[in-house]
């Protein structure tokens, strides 16, 4: 074996989304429906950081992310970068900043809120940063984001 | 302002207008028509105290009331949705007052139908009213809402009473002295809202050493069946039951507030004392509801 081996391929033109926190990355994923994707998808777990230690990576061809997908990207991972790849070369890189106003993608912890009962689609506000923390609009409860299960 | 659903949507702005035009419903200074006009008030968690002050405060604007108490009678029961419940009966009436077990019930009522809603109680989350009622008390004792000290006493856990008005006091720069037992002590969340808006305030477990200090002092009750082991509420209890000989040294303007009904925890020799406010504060209830109803319909005033 190779003593330096790439662990992930290059790709042509498409989407890297790095310094996913480590052992988020199916659940990133997941809410890009990437199952469901006829593009090209690499990702990697675990992988060596040296600002991180460890991370996670996924690498998609052909694909620009949309802002709500790049916003619950950040909600999973607020370390995540994005970097646009155009003929092997970086275009662009930027943090992603995480949403202020979530629509639909959390489910309210709180069992007695009206969210878990009324079939209506849940709203939370981001209530802070370090680490991200959010407030359903409805029961005004506060959850880190740890503690909270997604639907997408 | 079209709901009144949450402290956490209502400016320093609405509070001064609120209390404002309660004084001047109050002092007969403005008459408010609500005639022709109709209320329904749903307690599908009922609570007597809070149903009969609405129910006053609209007959006394000249309107009608329209009652709903507890889930049997209603089609609650039959399965209908919460939402469909809501809707028909925006159909018959002008203006909604719901109380609800469940958080979150009297945001999601105000985005369902067209007419105005006002939150009589959602679960442990709001109660805007009582905190409404509180502030008004508190302007009429002191003549302001600004700089004063104020004492909360009791269950500062679960009580929603005094989260709303930590809060809401919180724009009018206040010191708070939080004294409970140690568990039952203000929530994390109430206390980084405080923090972060640089107010003052101090965790006691007795009150006793600050007594001289307050201009109010908020009373709530502490509830036996919080505590696991029974030794431990007899240990505390006493330290939370406010009695006349307490309030020996405090200052002439200070006022014992308490949301009612109170059990034990305030002694009955402290009524007659001229700190004594609780009974006043229910009245000012009504004149404080009032204002509110007038505002979300706009009722002429003259
Ligand atoms: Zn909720």
């Amino acid at each position: 074996m190779k003593k330096k081996q790439l662990k992930v391929d290059p790709i042509k033109t498409g989407t890297v989304i790095d310094h996913i926190t480590a052992g988020k990355a199916l659940q990133v994923a997941e809410i890009l429906n990437i199952s469901n994707s006829e593009s090209e998808i690499m990702v990697g777990i675990n992988l060596y950081s040296k600002k991180m230690g460890k991370k996670d990576i996924i690498k998609i061809e052909n694909r620009e992310l949309s802002e709500e997908e790049a916003g619950s990207i950040a909600l999973i991972s607020p370390t995540a970068t994005l970097i646009i790849i155009e003929n092997y070369k970086v275009v662009r890189k930027f943090f992603i900043d995480v949403p202020e106003k979530i629509k639909h993608h959390i489910i309210c912890p709180n069992p007695n809120c009206i969210t878990n009962i009324e079939s209506v689609p849940t709203l939370f506000f981001l209530a802070g940063k370090n680490p991200v923390e959010v407030r359903c609009s409805y029961c005004e409860k506060k959850y880190f984001i740890e503690d909270v299960k997604f639907s997408f | 302002m079209k709901n009144l659903i949450s402290m956490r949507d209502i400016s320093k702005e609405d509070i001064l207008k609120l209390i404002d035009s309660a004084n001047k419903i109050e002092t007969g200074k403005i008459k408010v028509d609500m005639s022709g006009k109709l209320a329904a008030l749903l307690f599908f968690e009922p609570s007597t105290r809070t149903h009969f002050s609405f129910e006053t405060a609209v007959k006394k604007l000249g309107g009608n009331t329209f009652s709903m108490s507890g889930t049997s009678s209603t089609s609650v029961k039959k399965g209908e949705t919460l939402s469909d419940t809501l809707m028909t009966i925006s159909m018959y009436v002008d203006i909604i007052i719901i109380r609800h077990i469940i958080e979150g019930a009297a945001r999601f009522a105000s985005e369902t139908v067209n007419i105005p809603v006002i939150n009589a109680g959602d679960g442990t989350n709001q109660h805007p009213t009582q905190a409404m009622l509180d502030l008004y008390s508190i302007q009429k004792t002191q003549g302001s809402l600004n700089n004063l000290t104020v004492g909360m006493v009791g269950d500062l856990r679960l009580g929603r009473t005094v989260h709303s008005l930590a809060q809401a006091l919180s724009d009018f720069n206040p010191t708070f002295y939080f004294a409970s037992p140690r568990h039952l002590q203000m929530p994390a969340y109430i206390k980084d809202d405080l923090k972060a808006k640089n107010i003052k305030f101090t965790e006691l477990e007795d009150i006793k050493e600050v007594m001289h200090t307050l201009d109010i002092m908020y009373v709530t009750r502490i509830q036996k069946e919080r505590f696991a082991v029974l030794e431990d509420y007899e240990k505390v209890k006493d330290s939370y039951i406010i009695t006349k000989k307490l309030l020996e040294g405090v200052k002439k303007n200070f006022k014992v507030l308490h949301p009612l009904p109170r059990v034990n925890e305030i002694t009955k020799d402290v009524d007659d004392t001229e700190y004594a406010y609780y009974f006043q504060q229910a009245r000012n209830g009504v004149f404080m509801r009032q204002a509110i109803i007038a505002e979300l319909l706009n009722l002429e005033k003259h």
